[in-house]
């Protein structure tokens, strides 16, 4: 995996991370406008850091949420490796 | 309905091959305190609760767990994956070998198989939810106890992630249960 990808798949997983742990709080916080705030924050970064990864490197969710046929409309893009647990550098 | 997302939670990395260490961390895996049963318990016990919160909450921690559990399967393959023969059997995993070569399986570190015993579904939410807080300490400590006999220093930084986590989740179940009784004392009252 090149330097760029593991930059970017990084960058995805920070955003990540606290999308998930302020979407956990939030859950028993609905109203606190601090963290609505940080949530909607989490959320941009999240898309933004998705779909550069995606555009360079290839989807990253199925079932319709990504685009997984290559532009010559003949691959199918989701197969491609390596798997997450395949990614250990 | 789920997605699949073709990423970890959090980077896997271990120094090298370790069947002990293996043998050991498959518990979180399909041992009595490990994510699959934590996943499955919340993600079931969802069903019946009565606010909104408490909804939320166990869907989405039920979803993380299923991340963890994916996190806890990518480090025991990796752990595995180059393992000799020789080191299986002196790990002690030839049984686990014999039965199912490196591929993953739910087992405790003794090899006992996942039993839905391990979780329960009351339809109480009160009740639910202190078992849910309970399962999370179970979690932590036994994440602990990884911690004391990890001899890779890759493997123990994600399982401080992961028990972390688990501290995280013990909290947000701890609000869920107050909001659920001050529900309960509303009901009652007005």
């Amino acid at each position: 995996m090149s330097d760029d990808r593991k930059e970017l798949l990084r960058r995805l997983m920070v955003a990540e991370f606290a999308a998930i742990d302020l979407n956990l709080y939030l859950d028993t916080h609905p109203r606190d406008e601090r963290a609505l705030e940080a949530y909607a924050k989490a959320n941009h970064e999240v898309m933004m850091a998705r779909h550069e990864y995606e555009e360079k490197y290839g989807p990253l969710v199925n079932f319709g949420h990504s685009h997984s046929i290559g532009k010559d409309a003949r691959t199918w893009r989701w197969l491609n490796e390596p798997w997450p647990w395949e990614v250990t550098s | 309905m789920w997605l699949y997302e073709k990423k970890l939670e959090y980077p896997v990395r271990v120094c090298g091959p370790n069947p002990r260490l293996a043998k050991n961390i498959i518990t979180q895996y399909g041992g009595p305190d490990g994510e699959l049963a934590a996943s499955l318990r919340y993600l079931t016990q969802r069903y019946t609760m009565p606010i909104p919160q408490a909804k939320g909450v166990l869907t989405d921690i039920g979803t993380e767990e299923l991340a963890h559990m994916e996190i806890v399967a990518a480090l025991v393959y990796n752990l595995l994956k180059d393992a000799s023969i020789e080191e299986i059997k002196a790990a002690g995993l030839d049984g686990y070998y014999a039965d199912h070569d490196k591929a993953l399986y739910f087992v405790n570190a003794e090899g006992v198989p996942w039993t839905a015993s391990y979780i329960q579904s009351k339809g109480d939410p009160v009740t639910d939810l202190h078992e849910d807080m309970a399962a999370e300490e179970k979690a932590r400590s036994t994440y602990e106890w990884l911690i004391n006999l990890s001899d890779d220093p890759d493997a123990t930084d994600v399982l401080k992630f992961l028990r972390e986590r688990e501290v995280v989740h013990f909290q947000r179940f701890g609000e869920t249960l107050m909001l659920v009784q001050e529900w309960k004392e509303g009901r009652k009252y007005f």
